[in-house]
């Protein structure tokens, strides 16, 4: 699984962050920033820009924020020795009282090298911890939290006086002791040590670690142990955040083989037909969700976070009609000969793969998530569930419970049941079969098309996608049973969540191995899979 | 779904031809095929580059590699046509053999490799400071040898045994045949497996001491391909007409009948599996040092599933059929991707829809179709 998305939450705090100068801009400056300082801050060699930056941010004021982003965007000029600022309509006002100035002509600008802007940046993002907002004062701490600088230990002092909200000051203590955990001063180490027991950050861990193993480890001894017992606390408690997220990752991937899964249990429970083509119908519903995004992109910008609901049914409709068609044209003539069948879709996935190649290109295309299905639920600091991960799992188990319904309760249910359980009897009784294969296939193509809906939000889309899953996919229906919908369930999240567990003991490819292995060990004892239908038959 | 009456192959049921007749016929045919590779040999090594019937060692490498896959598509024929099996992943066991030649091929490379060290040239590449244990012998062709015909047996004969003695059959074992060579690819495609990772082995320079590239030593194996293929097809006509092929055709059309007449299927299908996965070793083995290249590409579950078109294209259920196959959609191969490469894919996949849909018995029935026509 890739890197939990987190852009897009950044970027939005972002957005508030410049909302929160332009708000501080507004409105009418606490103490005036001293215009001493602001000169110094603009003019000068870079070591004492840079002194003077730091001098002013260890006493922060509103105007500030406001300053430095000025000066980051070089809209700063001198003027006789006053640092002046240029709107973005060529009028400049004084840094300090925001008084109008003209001759701007006459100003110099204020160059800054790359040591300035990294500087500047980090100047900033330092005043956000004093930001009014509770996100963006988050924000601001929890990058102070994954890189503790001995530097800011002053700022961060001044922040945790000031702080009220318990979540930031745990991670700007955190930080804190991260630094003082190096100091020279054996109390504050020791103190420090005992703080950093109460965190749940791996970046935490790795720190205490360093410090007992490292390459310049702690020598005093009771400061030793108090980092040893803290050490096994934030472990246990990194370890739990971690053993959640490897169920979760291993649910999201098994309701993904839930969904790639299902059309094929509905196909070949019925039919006795084993689709090789099943991976490309997935493709196809992928392809038709990135061609109804392309819809709203080009025609509906403004509605373009639901074009994700609207390629819901267009992505189960276009699946659902190629599948038609291939059963009315191919599948068809070959029941009876379940090999040969394997055969024929094999080189229908060929030419579908080669067709969407020729039409769209080899390479990927670009799904976006819409807005509402980015960023992700924090439950700890390492359990960062991503919005889409959780919605594809919704997803996967209304679609089983629809098609469990459809199955259970509709009329073409009773059909398809029918014909699975007995096929010269359905038509005896005037089932009409030939529709009902028609109707089922179309099903499970259409539940193919759903599956490709919502992989095209984790995953990459392209003409080998469906090649990626069909052997997975596959894996679950040996397992599950044939034509066995609850076997389809718990054989797809099984392997899911057995999967991950596996991966994270052994790397992802002897996992895979070890799980093949398991599953042909496991059909030696279950041959049927888990839910075998009961039957007399020899040939069962 | 009781597909075995409509699931096996139109069997050549007592072909009717005189026994002399027929002897005559495969001494004819023995004696074409002879003259044949000897026709190419000939028209490669002795006449002129410039004269327009010579023919390029290219081509003649191409030939030979084609001759590796008819052994491949006989082999399939052997499981799926007379014994009702389905492999999708005979690729596996080709590759297998492929890989026991390329590391004898590999060490005797010796000092010439592009570190000249004694290690293979990944191996240095990686950093690795001494062979890995699997390597150990792999300097001696015998051992070489041996594992083409050892590796490819034991890993059949054990999957085999697993699968058949729960009685997987049909798609199932299609399935999880296809699972197996999924599994093995990624295995080989870590470097860690020893195996030179996903660029496999190449830049072999010699061959039991002769230079590997040259028209000779292509000749050599070339010929050494072709009279394999011969010998098989021999040897696998023979045991298809005898009790033991009988048997395996009984199996292949009511597997549950034979049993309650009390013979074991399992025995039969793992000795006819066990035997077809070796085959499939020694063509891996003849292919490598023609091609000069082995790598987990050879594993994919696509590679696998080509082979069993060839041998539905010629024919299953009949021996000269899969050759035919192999023959005619490896042409295809070459000549398409060659002058019409986007269109390959759709050539072929619209060849595994027709050939199921309109040519069950492939070729072979085609022709024979047409002979009993004609009468």
């Amino acid at each position: 699984m890739g890197p939990f998305r987190l852009d897009g939450l950044a970027g939005r705090l972002g957005t508030a962050c410049l909302l929160a100068l332009a708000l501080a801009l507004a409105s009418p400056p606490a103490h005036a920033l001293d215009r001493a300082a602001a000169a110094a801050m603009a003019g000068g060699s870079a070591g004492e820009r840079i002194a003077a930056i730091q001098a002013a941010v260890a006493e922060p004021d509103a105007t500030l924020a406001a300053f430095l982003q000025a000066m980051l965007e070089g809209r700063v000029r001198l003027l006789d020795g006053r640092a002046i600022v240029v709107e973005e309509d060529g009028s400049a006002r004084d840094a300090v009282d925001g008084t109008p100035v003209d001759r701007v002509d006459q100003a110099r600008s204020v160059v800054n090298n790359n040591r300035m802007r990294r500087e500047l940046g980090n100047a900033i993002a330092s005043l956000e911890l004093f930001a009014p907002e509770d996100e963006v004062r988050l924000a601001a701490a929890r990058r102070i939290a994954d890189k503790p600088d001995a530097a800011r230990l002053p700022l961060m002092e001044r922040a945790l006086a000031e702080e009220r909200v318990a979540g930031i000051r745990a991670l700007l203590a955190q930080a804190r002791a991260a630094v003082l955990v190096t100091s020279p001063d054996r109390s504050l180490r020791l103190a420090a040590a005992r703080d950093l027991g109460s965190s749940r950050e791996p970046a935490v861990r790795a720190l205490l670690e360093e410090r007992l193993h490292g390459a310049r480890p702690e020598e005093d001894e009771e400061v030793r142990k108090a980092l040893a017992s803290s050490l096994a606390a934030v472990s246990a408690r990194v370890a739990l955040g971690e053993y959640a997220a490897t169920i979760f990752a291993g649910l999201s991937l098994g309701s993904i083989l839930l969904l790639a899964a299902l059309g094929l249990a509905i196909t070949y429970g019925l039919m006795g037909v084993i689709n090789l083509a099943h991976g490309e119908l997935v493709m196809i519903g992928a392809y038709a969700t990135w061609l109804t995004q392309q819809f709203f992109r080009a025609n509906l910008p403004e509605r373009f976070d639901a074009y994700l609901l609207a390629a819901i049914p267009v992505s189960f409709l276009v699946a659902a009609a190629v599948g038609a068609v291939l059963e009315r044209l191919v599948i068809r003539h070959l029941y009876g000969r379940a090999l040969e069948t394997l055969l024929a879709t094999w080189g229908i996935s060929l030419i579908l793969m080669q067709a969407v190649r020729s039409l769209f290109g080899a390479q990927n295309v670009a799904v976006e998530n819409p807005s509402w299905l980015s960023g992700g639920l924090v439950i700890l600091p390492n359990l960062v569930l991503p919005w889409n991960r959780i919605a594809i799992i919704v997803f996967a188990l209304l679609v089983v419970a629809t098609v469990a319904l459809l199955l259970a309760r509709t009329r073409l249910g009773l059909f398809v049941r029918a014909a699975t359980q007995n096929r010269t009897m359905a038509r005896c009784v005037g089932v009409p079969t030939a529709r009902v294969d028609t109707l089922a296939f179309a099903l499970g193509a259409g539940v193919a098309g759903l599956a490709g809906c919502a992989l095209s939000q984790v995953g990459n889309v392209g003409p080998d996608l469906g090649q990626g899953y069909i052997v997975d996919s596959f894996m679950v229906v040996v397992l599950g049973g044939v034509g066995q919908i609850a076997g389809a369930v718990y054989a797809g999240l099984g392997l899911g969540v057995f999967n991950k567990l596996l991966e994270g003991m052994a790397g992802a490819v002897i996992a895979k191995i070890l799980l093949l292995v398991l599953i042909i060990v496991f059909i030696q004892k279950r041959p049927q899979g888990i839910f075998a239908l009961k039957g007399r038959s020899a040939e069962a | 779904m009781s597909s075995i009456a409509t699931d096996g192959p139109i069997t050549p049921r007592g072909a009717g031809l005189a026994p002399r007749r027929e002897v005559g016929g495969l001494a004819a045919g023995l004696g074409l095929a002879i003259a044949a590779v000897l026709a190419i040999i000939l028209a490669n090594l002795w006449l002129p580059a410039d004269h327009p019937l010579h023919l390029s060692d290219y081509a003649v490498s191409l030939l030979g590699k084609i001759l590796c896959y008819a052994i491949v598509a006989l082999a399939m024929d052997l499981v799926w046509g007379y014994a009702g099996i389905l492999s999708l992943g005979h690729g596996l066991f080709f590759a297998l053999g492929g890989y026991a030649m390329g590391m004898y091929l590999m060490r005797a490379i010796g000092r010439d490799g592009v570190y000249q060290s004694d290690l293979p040239d990944f191996m240095v590449f990686l950093d690795w400071k001494e062979l890995p244990w699997h390597w150990t012998f792999s300097e001696h062709f015998l051992w070489a040898l041996f594992l083409v015909l050892a590796v490819p047996g034991i890993v059949a004969f054990v999957f085999g045994y697993f699968a058949f003695r729960s009685r997987i059959k049909g798609v199932y074992f299609s399935i999880i045949t296809q699972a197996l060579t999924y599994a093995a690819m990624l295995l080989f495609f870590r470097n860690e497996t020893g195996f030179g990772g996903n660029n496999g082995f190449t830049d072999f320079k010699r061959i039991l001491g002769a230079p590997i590239a040259t028209s000779e030593t292509r000749a050599v194996l070339f010929a050494l391909s072709a009279a394999t293929l011969v010998g098989f097809y021999l040897a696998s006509r023979w045991l298809v007409r005898s009790k033991f092929g009988r048997v395996l055709t009984a199996i292949r059309d009511a597997e549950s009948r034979v049993m309650f007449c009390g013979y074991d299927p399992l025995w039969y299908k793992l000795a006819i599996w066990t035997l077809s996965a070796v085959m499939c070793g020694i063509a891996g083995a003849l292919y490598v040092p023609q091609v000069g290249i082995i790598n987990p590409s050879e594993m994919s579950p696509a590679q696998s599933i080509e082979i069993a078109i060839w041998t539905a294209v010629g024919g299953r259920g009949t021996l000269v059929g899969p050759i035919l196959g192999a023959f005619l959609v490896n042409g295809a191969k070459s000549w398409f991707t060659v002058a019409f490469p986007e269109y390959w894919l759709y050539f072929l996949g619209l060849l595994f829809v027709l050939v199921t849909l309109f040519l069950p018995a492939g070729v072979m029935g085609l022709l024979r179709r047409r002979r009993v026509e004609a009468r």
